[in-house]
């Protein structure tokens, strides 16, 4: 296509949209499935959420490493996790990423660079920071990204990250997800700064807020402060505006939101449509292109619960083993 | 050669070293070097209590001052240790990990297990402990039991210099995080240290003394302790095993359990406070594993269940001394 009115090439358009796809049907599949008893334990979804974390994640490699929250599946599929293997982890099987052991807010690949989903908010944070410090001592241009919640950037470590960072001038990104509630609570009470753009200036570093709805916003900000800190120009925050679809965790009444929300955003801001729209408006996609992809993110997800399902789950003889490397 | 060398430089030796030895080693904390923008001298301190001096003028900047911030930069030690790096990461006081437990407890203690076995995690954090410093309630605490409780840590905890350098230097090469305590009441004692490099394996306990009548088991400032009340006891006729567990996860019961089938009575010291404590443990684990080995009930000798108290007056009762440790025994060979 000669008049490609986007700087992302028409591949790149493809591949979004397929993490975007895969990250959503995931995320539907998962909402059905925890609602029919089929799978254990606390789950929580980021549909609404997927355009941040697959704009980022174009721009970073595999040896470039991200600590995640709590809402990770997103994370963990734009990073490359295998989706076969995060279902089985979410079912609590030892085909799971991590063997059944850590289920769906501890997902890790290390491998892929994912440091971890996190069930501690704010606890990626640190953690971050220490991947980006060994990332300057490489000196290969290595970033490390932090997500965190709007709810969690009020906690101490991350705001003692900000700090440390900043201090010692590390690569690091730290990603507000600002989905406008903590659980429940509404981000404008808990947040006491005006802008999140405040707050990093507080901290001596660049601080941008987007539109975490527009894949194309995200792409170009994240971009910008990806490059500054390859370039030794250190930290940044990049906060997302964002719209969770479904409650803080599965199960959740929601009854704190207000009446024809999520109604609202599923028709308004659904950060996928918007994509769409955008990519097969401007005739850069041709919308049968995507429509293929729709029926293989759907073919997959179908295939990872399928594999998972049936799939062992760990035996006893898995109980004790993994805690040390070396048990002397 | 050997060389009489305080636990403090012994330490100093054990970094150095390793510094020199492997790259990835890189040492981070409070001070450690001191001065950090400061208009005087770099290298002001070395640590507040001089254990890292000289470290940052040989190692430049793998040794790194921090902002007082001990949750950033424990968590960041962490997930540099997950990156590649092998960072010792010194935390001043041990009584300063209220503000930094989250990174130690819920996140380097589990990676391993919570990854399914695909993480390492090879950091050190080096921290002060223990009282008779006179440094009061939020300065002088053991706390060692808290970091015993938590699978997937290591708790090492030396009682002199050559034990300080050999489980440093292994403490470093471990490849699982692992919680370095050096009793502040220590650093000065002197023993013979090897100039060069050695490795004391974990979970291998030192049976400082042989006996035969009882056995006392304990670890850091209280093994001196206790070989003070254990000779006292031999002019009375009583001869004591005693035991230092040098590494406290692992632990090396079999070592505690086959002198007290030999002794059949046991005396726990600890200077922690007794609830829970490794003393505790230890007995259970006897009492669990060889009753009808006991020829009397055991014992335990520990701080009371106070906080470390400021007057000295006070503090040196607090601390479990020779005597209460010698009276523990007459008591159990009583029996």
């Amino acid at each position: 296509m000669t008049d490609q009115p986007f700087s992302i090439d028409r591949d790149t358009l493809l591949d979004a949209y397929r993490t975007m796809k895969t990250i959503r049907e995931f995320e539907e599949r998962l909402h059905v499935d925890v609602a029919r008893g089929d799978i254990p334990g606390f789950v929580h979804l980021y549909a609404g959420e997927e355009a941040a974390a697959t704009a980022i994640m174009l721009h970073l490699g595999e040896s470039d490493r991200i600590a995640s929250t709590h809402r990770g599946h997103g994370h963990c599929i734009a990073k490359g996790v295998d989706v076969k293997e995060m279902m089985g982890e979410i079912r609590g099987k030892a085909s799971g990423a991590c063997k059944g052991k850590g289920g769906s807010m501890h997902i890790a690949d290390l491998s892929k660079g994912m440091m971890g989903a996190n069930g501690i908010l704010g606890a990626g944070a640190p953690l971050a920071c220490g991947a980006a410090l060994a990332a300057k001592r490489r000196g290969d241009g290595g970033v490390a990204i932090s997500f965190v919640g709007d709810g969690a950037s009020n906690q101490g470590m991350f705001l003692e990250s900000l700090n440390l960072a900043a201090v010692w001038n590390l690569p690091v990104i730290f990603v507000v997800e600002n989905n406008g509630y903590a659980e429940s609570t509404a981000m404008e009470w808990a947040v006491a700064c005006d802008s999140y753009v405040d707050r990093a200036s507080g901290f001596g570093m660049p601080g941008v807020t987007v539109d975490g709805t527009d894949f194309f916003a995200v792409y170009e900000a994240a971009g910008e402060v990806i490059r500054r800190a390859r370039e030794g120009g250190g930290p940044s925050l990049l906060e997302c505006k964002m719209y969770r679809f479904y409650g803080h965790f599965e199960g959740d009444a929601q009854t704190y939101r207000a009446e024809g929300e999520v109604e609202n955003l599923r028709e308004n801001h659904d950060c996928i449509k918007i994509f769409r729209a955008a990519v097969t408006g401007a005739g850069a996609v041709d919308p049968a292109d995507l429509n293929a992809i729709d029926a293989e993110a759907l073919a997959l997800i179908n295939e990872a619960v399928a594999h998972a399902a049936a799939a062992p789950m760990p035996g006893p003889e898995d109980l004790e083993t993994d805690v040390y490397i070396s048990y002397a | 050669m050997a060389r009489n060398l305080s636990m403090n430089e012994a330490v100093n030796e054990a970094l150095d070293q390793e510094m020199a030895r492997d790259p990835a080693v890189i040492v981070m904390g409070e001070d450690i070097s001191g001065g950090t923008g400061a208009p005087g001298e770099d290298d002001a301190w070395g640590g507040p209590l001089g254990v890292t001096k000289g470290l940052s003028v040989k190692h430049g900047d793998r040794v790194m001052d921090t902002p007082l911030s001990e949750s950033a930069f424990i968590g960041a030690a962490i997930g540099a240790a997950c990156s590649g790096l092998r960072p010792v990461a010194e935390l001043m006081f041990v009584d300063f990990m209220g503000v930094c437990f989250d990174e130690i407890f819920n996140q380097a203690a589990k990676f391993r297990y919570m990854f399914g076995g695909k993480a390492e995690t090879p950091v050190v954090i080096r921290c002060m402990a223990g009282a008779g410093f006179r440094a009061a309630a939020q300065h002088s605490q053991m706390l060692t039991p808290i970091f015993t409780h938590i699978p997937g840590l290591k708790v090492v905890f030396p009682s002199n210099a050559y034990d300080a350098k050999g489980l440093l230097i292994q403490s470093i090469r471990d490849n699982d995080p692992v919680i370095f305590f050096e009793h502040k009441n220590l650093y000065d004692t002197k023993t013979d240290v090897p100039e060069g490099l050695y490795t004391i394996p974990f979970a291998e306990a030192n049976v400082v003394r042989e006996g035969g009548d009882a056995t006392i088991v304990t670890y850091g400032q209280t093994v001196q302790r206790s070989l003070d009340a254990a000779s006292t006891l031999a002019k009375e006729g009583i001869e004591c095993d005693v035991i230092d567990l040098r590494t406290l996860s692992p632990i090396d019961m079999d070592t505690v359990l086959e002198s007290v089938e030999e002794t059949g009575r046991l005396v726990c010291v600890d200077e922690a406070n007794p609830r829970c404590s490794i003393a505790a443990d230890v007995s259970a684990t006897v009492t669990q594993e060889i009753f009808g080995s006991l020829k009397a009930g055991v014992r335990m000798v520990t701080a009371p269940h106070t906080p470390v108290p400021f007057s000295p007056a006070l503090e040196d009762i607090y601390i479990p001394g020779a005597d209460r440790i010698a009276s523990a025994v007459r008591q159990t060979v009583a029996n």
